[in-house]
């Protein structure tokens, strides 16, 4: 079975990356707990210090780890004591139930970056297009009152306009005059983050009442709610229904639509694109919309299923959503399948890792390395490779699916 | 020199690019590797220059057992290699391309361009390689930078010359140039490896053949064998040579250009006031020298590069300055001179590019949808009429041989329907198995009554396919003639003589 596995592979070089990512995590948490360095220091002190200096490695590796996989899916103790007794089932769900409250918005807003990717274009402003959405979406699901089966759909839909409008900026920019949509992407975000603390600091939509950088609820109605009820403290909402939605609609988008052929193929050569007939003005224009679209329909749910409300740090907190879903949708390698699993591992890292520092006191930051290492890794499979000394196939690096900077 | 290559065997993975090889290159001999692209003849010059190191074999330079660590050494060791693609830095002057890597110093490390400027008027009289040592390389010819990679490797005392396609790139006249050169360099008693795949350049120069195909030296050949017999043994199978087209009955004018004007990035009209016409069931033959507008009027016929002034009309329609899609539906077929740039898809299937200009077209999509099965269906049965030799249609299109690439695209323009056929060097690179299928393609889509303009820069094609030969010279026609035109002439004309001219 080892021999058939070769670096072409991307399944099995993004498993491996991630057994590298916990290997060099395991390094850090040993030098950088005093209690392993000393018993380290000790090593040659006694018969006994080696065996004890292992040890404590082990136990502290170990309870790290195990903390980061009890609290972010489940703590097997937890769950055979639910599944005996039918009872704290709330409790047991808690963790899997937070990764995926943290995983649901990020699926979508990596989703949109990965669309961006696979034709070729990159879209930094995931970031910036995901908060106009939230607001768009805040204002309607405050500002004005319907029934839930209408005032819900409106509100995602303000949602999706606002990120589509944060996204036609670049995207007729691009294809108009030829800006470079990095730039553009990534100054926009700067000017939606001001728009954000303007909006959240005048008149209409703030909270009344208020001074503070907040703006108003949502009402219920424009709400999606917990799935297992508010009273059961478990917040994952049907916001995941929305992202699995969106993965089944990229992935179709993508590898069954007319539309997303004419992406791929302007991603993958722009020169036959242009031979065979495709507009790539048209194409820019309409890549910026859907991933904008699909980037504001993500702050909207964030808004509608988590905070309920906009405030002025408003997804910018940890980098920044859009981009987490940089890397996201790298790790995914821009495949709406692979992006799933992306999020819900950064998802169950992100949450892991905060479970962790709790309990061991191991900062919150390891998590955030192992990202970055399995990153990495991913991005360059030739080191994988050599690492495991794969059978040789023709390497192929990951695809980034862009043109560079040019 | 006296080079003896004996048994080398080269292995990438499964695959034996070189399956022992032996031959020998006397000294003062032009000796002519002949073979189709992909028979090996690259990885075996590799070998020999110290890029690639042999599974087994030796090489042996005048008796003496070698081996090359890198090519430095195989330099050092007396070979000299013109690669196909010039290894020339375009802004520097001739001497300094010349002595780069190897200059020739003065105290505190200056360059002596005084000695190396001599020493390459020396080298170049002495073996009538006529060249201006002050001359910057990006302003001379094509054949007169090959004439600087050669004196590069002349000036680093080399005593075998691997030539790898040198006249790919030439006009007949510069080729008959470089073949003089090559025969003085013979004279004086260097050995001259001669890498080619096109027979009459073999037969005209070589004393020795040695025919290889998949890896294997197939046997030698005089160079008074006949064409078709080279052919035959670089094939492995009898090869038409000539096209049995139908006879040529011209019908009405189906494709017309007048008076065009194109300019390049440079804002350089260089397709300067071209007309043309086209009629039914005839080949247009445009020949010219690579460079010489060609690339540009087919760009600005397929749509893809804006026409400043004039008209372009297909069957009585004027698709001057349309978009590419609307050009495409209105029934130009077009096989573009860059394949792997404007033809295909290298990372898709091959299934994929078969219907890369046509997604939306029933059956393969409806209401926006794309209708896999169809286009799985389309493909196998393209893969068959064509035969296009792929171990799954859903390959990447990457993973064919060149030939194979470019029958993809064939098949794609000839099954969609066509009226009008635009193909540029269509059989650029690909080996006589391939060119013979794709002229044959080609012709019975002129069989059927409809017309063609193929642009080529080989003299042969031109004379395949043309029913009537039109010559391109910096950017306008300098005549179009008759097939029965001889080859000197339209040389002549490729060189900017005017068709009225010749007849004085």
């Amino acid at each position: 079975m080892w021999m058939s596995l070769t670096s072409q592979n991307p399944v099995i070089v993004t498993i491996l990356a991630l057994i590298l990512g916990f290997v060099v995590g395991a390094f850090i948490i040993i030098f950088t707990t005093a209690s392993i360095l000393d018993a380290f220091r000790g090593f040659f002190s006694s018969w006994s210090a080696p065996g004890h200096a292992f040890k404590i490695t082990f136990d502290n590796v170990g309870a790290a780890y195990r903390d980061m996989f009890t609290g972010s899916v489940i703590d097997p103790a937890g769950f055979w004591h639910s599944l005996t007794t039918g009872k704290g089932w709330d409790n047991t769900l808690t963790p899997i139930s937070e990764t995926l409250t943290y995983a649901t918005p990020l699926v979508i807003v990596s989703t949109a970056v990965g669309i961006s990717f696979q034709t070729g274009l990159f879209n930094i402003g995931g970031n910036g297009q995901a908060v106009l959405g939230g607001i768009a979406g805040a204002v309607v699901g405050s500002m004005i009152k319907l029934p839930m089966v209408i005032h819900l759909p409106v509100t995602l839909i303000a949602g999706i306009l606002g990120g589509a409008l944060a996204g036609a900026l670049p995207g007729i920019l691009k294809a108009y005059t030829g800006a470079h949509e990095v730039i553009v992407t990534i100054m926009e975000n700067y000017v939606i983050y001001a728009f954000l603390l303007y909006v959240v600091l005048s008149t209409p939509y703030q909270q009344p009442g208020q001074s503070n950088d907040i703006g108003r609820s949502i009402h219920s109605s424009a709400q999606l709610p917990p799935i297992f009820g508010d009273s059961s403290g478990l917040r994952v909402s049907y916001g995941i229904f929305i992202a699995a939605g969106v993965v089944v609609f990229a992935w179709w988008f993508l590898e069954r639509s007319s539309l997303g052929f004419d992406f791929r193929v302007t991603g993958a050569s722009p020169t036959a694109a242009k031979a065979s007939g495709i507009s790539p003005r048209a194409v820019v224009v309409l890549v910026f919309l859907i991933s904008g679209g699909l980037a504001g329909l993500a702050g909207i749910v964030q808004v509608a299923s988590t905070t309920h409300y906009v405030d002025g740090t408003f997804l910018i907190g940890d980098a920044g959503i859009g981009f987490t879903a940089i890397t996201v949708a790298l790790l995914g390698r821009n495949k709406p399948v692979g992006i799933l699993w992306a999020s819900l591992l950064f998802g169950a890292l992100g949450v892991g890792g905060r479970a962790m520092q709790a309990a061991t006191g191991i900062p919150f930051d390891l998590a955030t390395v192992i990202q970055s290492v399995v990153v990495l890794f991913v991005a360059t499979p030739v080191l994988v490779k050599e690492i495991f000394r794969l059978r040789a196939g023709k390497t192929q690096a990951l695809q980034l699916g862009t043109q560079g900077w040019g | 020199m006296r080079l003896e290559l004996r048994g080398i065997t080269k292995r990438f993975g499964s695959l034996t690019a070189n399956d022992d090889i032996s031959i020998t290159v006397e000294p003062g001999q032009i000796h002519s590797l002949l073979g189709e692209n992909g028979a090996g003849k690259s990885t075996l010059m590799n070998v020999l220059f110290g890029l690639l190191h042999p599974d087994e074999g030796e090489i042996v330079i005048d008796g003496v057992v070698t081996k090359f660590a890198n090519s430095g050494e195989a330099v050092r060791r007396g070979i000299g290699m013109v690669h196909q693609h010039f290894m020339l830095v375009p802004v520097f002057s001739v001497t300094e391309n010349v002595v780069l890597g190897f200059e020739p110093t003065k105290s505190m490390n200056r360059i002596d361009y005084k000695k190396a400027t001599e020493d390459i008027r020396r080298v170049s009289k002495e073996f009538n390689l006529e060249v201006d040592p002050d001359a910057i390389v990006e302003n001379l010819s094509v054949g007169i930078q090959q004439r600087v990679e050669i004196l590069k490797a002349l000036s680093h005392d080399a005593e075998l010359l691997i030539l790898d396609e040198p006249t790919a790139v030439l006009t007949p006249q510069e080729i008959d140039a470089l073949m003089a050169i090559m025969r003085s360099l013979a004279a004086s008693g260097k050995s001259i490896l001669f890498i080619t795949h096109k027979l009459k350049e073999v037969r005209a120069i070589a004393d020795v053949i040695t025919v290889i195909r998949l890896g294997k030296v197939v046997g030698t050949a005089e160079p008074t064998a006949s064409e078709s017999e080279l052919a035959s043994m670089m094939v492995g199978r009898e090869v038409e040579l000539a096209v049995q087209k139908d006879a040529y009955a011209p019908g009405e004018t189906v494709f017309e250009i007048r008076d065009l004007v194109v300019r390049d990035e440079r804002g350089l009209a260089v397709v300067d006031g071209v007309s043309l016409d086209v009629h039914a069931g005839e080949i247009l033959a445009l020949a010219g020298v690579q460079g010489n507008g060609q690339t540009e009027l087919v760009e600005a016929i397929a749509g893809m590069r804006k026409v400043e002034s004039g008209t372009i009309t297909m069957n009585g329609r004027d698709i001057t300055n349309e978009s590419p899609r609307k050009i495409l539906d209105a029934g130009l077929g077009h096989i573009p001179e860059d394949r792997q740039r404007d033809g295909l898809v290298m990372t898709m299937s091959v299934a994929d590019n078969l219907v890369l200009n046509t997604p939306r077209r029933a059956p393969f999509a409806s209401h926006g949808t794309r209708n896999l099965g169809a286009v799985m269906k389309h493909a196998e049965q393209l893969v068959k009429d064509f035969d296009i030799r792929t171990r799954s249609v859903k390959d990447p299109v990457s993973s064919l041989s060149g030939g194979n690439q470019q029958k993809v695209i064939v098949a794609r323009e000839l099954s969609r329907n066509i009226d009008f056929l635009v193909a540029s060097q269509p059989t650029r690179g690909l080996d006589v198995g391939s060119i013979e299928y794709v002229h044959r393609q080609i012709v019975i889509h002129r069989n059927r009554g409809n017309g063609s303009l193929v642009v080529s820069s080989e003299l042969d094609e031109v004379y395949a396919l043309g029913d009537r030969i039109a010559v391109m010279y910096a950017g306008k026609i300098s005549g179009i003639v008759d097939p029965s035109t001889s080859r000197e002439d339209i040389g002549l004309m490729m060189a900017g003589t005017t068709a009225g001219a010749l007849r004085d």
